[in-house]
């Protein structure tokens, strides 16, 4: 006998109505509260998708070396499993961060890239490396040996990402317009609120996103046992090699 | 201590007899020059752009090694006989970073000259010394994910893909404050020695490299 059957993706549903609502209000604070930027207009107002993308991105891929020390330390494969969802999902909000902030320097600068910009090159070299994961981990076939290795790579490319955005802001001027310094810079309060809600809103979907990879992913291994102790161990074929842990 | 240099003696004999990773590196930078005085048209090149090229060649020719580096390990059973001794496992990352150290050295002592005889302007002489002090602070980030990287990539499938594609964005950090530091030196009347915060970003690259890889080093050796 495996171990018990477990309810994959509870708690899902109410997470996504919490999303839902969120993201709801945000866009309408965005739209229908946040005064128009003084200098740049309606365009501005992507800065409410953009950062909170490129933060919870940056989140997640720290996030996912801390899951991945938990798996060195502990070996259990579920760390890898949300190491692996982490980093994932994180790709997908860089990306999205990445697009978003090329629209934005297209409209308030006048060009699609900006190198003399820290944060966004910064950005990319970080995208570029976690670009790399998936293709590591394809490429290992052992599921065990995918795991670790997958581990040690998100545990040096977490600690790269803090380090990367030093170095690149050192060896370059300030374009990026900081108008979020510790501080708190100079954003008018209204502003600072779309903001904050904006933020929860996207990083409450990349939890939301996160769990349902986690529960997809768990149901289709826990079913893959289940049908091989069902059918003997000859009648479900392996899966199929993939960069996800399977 | 005695296992490094154990491990150091036997790459450096093999690399000695075999003649397969250093001659490679060097044939390539000096393809690249000419590569490069072919592509940018110019018969020779001074400041950031020298900076540039010199860099750039030298991290690519550290790529050939890096591919190498564990290549006789895996194929010759190295790693088992490694793993049945009963020695530290950091050993094996500090003697292969050494080695790779020791590659990058003799590589830069016949690249550089190279590189100031065919596309260099302004003379070689005068920022020598602080040239130096740069690479060599750039060789021990080479060195370091260079070994850290390819303990990685020598267990997959693809690893000559695998190796230089997570190598090249994480030495990025290593690569801005090298040829940043360098263009000041490669100047004509240019400064003899770099610029302070670029050796101290360098500095504490390889300090956290160094750290970072002595402490996942002993996760890619387990089986």
């Amino acid at each position: 006998m495996g171990p018990p059957p477990h309810i994959h993706g509870r708690g899902l549903r109410g997470l996504a109505v919490a999303t839902t609502a969120v993201v709801a209000a945000a866009l309408a604070l965005v739209f229908f509260y946040a005064p128009l930027d003084s200098d740049q207009g309606f365009v501005q107002k992507i800065f409410y998708i953009h950062v909170p993308l490129a933060i919870t991105a940056l989140c997640g891929f720290v996030l996912g070396g801390l899951l991945a020390i938990a798996h060195l330390r502990g070996g259990h494969s579920r760390w890898d499993l949300r190491s692996y969802v982490a980093i994932h999902m994180s790709l997908i909000f860089a990306v999205g961060a990445l697009i978003t902030g090329s629209i934005w320097a297209k409209a308030s600068w006048g060009h699609w890239w900006v190198w003399s910009d820290p944060t966004l090159t910064s950005f990319l070299i970080v995208v570029l490396l976690y670009a790399t994961y998936q293709p590591l981990r394809f490429s290992i076939e052992d599921p065990e040996r995918q795991a670790r290795y997958a581990s040690v790579f998100a545990v040096v490319a977490g600690a790269f990402v803090p380090m990367n955005f030093i170095v690149v802001r050192l060896a370059q001027g300030v374009v990026h317009p900081r108008v979020l310094t510790l501080t708190g810079g100079h954003l008018p309060g209204s502003m600072r609120l779309t903001f904050t809600v904006s933020l929860i809103g996207i990083a409450l979907l990349y939890a939301t996103l996160c769990k349902l990879e986690l529960s997809a992913k768990r149901s289709r291994i826990q079913l893959r046992r289940l049908r091989r102790q069902l059918l003997g161990e000859d009648a479900v074929g392996y899966a199929r090699r993939s960069a996800a842990p399977s | 201590m005695r296992t490094v240099a154990a491990i150091l003696r036997k790459d450096l004999v093999l690399e000695l007899r075999t003649l397969e990773t250093v001659p490679a590196m060097v044939l390539f930078s000096l393809t690249t020059f000419v590569i490069f005085h072919f592509a940018l048209n110019r018969a020779t090149v001074a400041g950031q752009l020298a900076a540039g090229i010199l860099t750039g060649t030298l991290l690519f020719a550290a790529m050939l090694a890096v591919n190498r580096l564990f290549v006789a390990e895996r194929e010759q059973g190295g790693f088992d006989a490694f793993l049945l001794a009963p020695v530290d496992r950091s050993a094996l990352l500090v003697a292969k970073a050494l080695a790779l150290f020791v590659f990058l050295a003799v590589l830069e002592v016949i690249a550089l000259p190279a590189f100031a005889l065919l596309l260099l302007g302004p003379s070689l002489g005068r920022p020598l010394g602080g040239l130096v002090i740069l690479l060599a602070l750039a060789d021990v980030a080479l060195a370091v994910v260079g070994t850290l990287v390819s303990a990685i990539a020598v267990h997959t499938r693809a690893r000559d893909l695998i190796g230089p594609i997570i190598a090249l964005p994480l030495l990025i950090p290593a690569l801005i404050a090298t040829a940043r530091g360098a263009g000041p030196l490669l100047a004509a009347h240019g400064a003899t020695l770099p610029a302070g915060r670029w050796l101290l970003i360098l500095a504490l690259y390889d300090l956290v490299f160094a750290l970072l890889a002595y402490a996942v080093f002993d996760f890619l050796l387990e089986d």
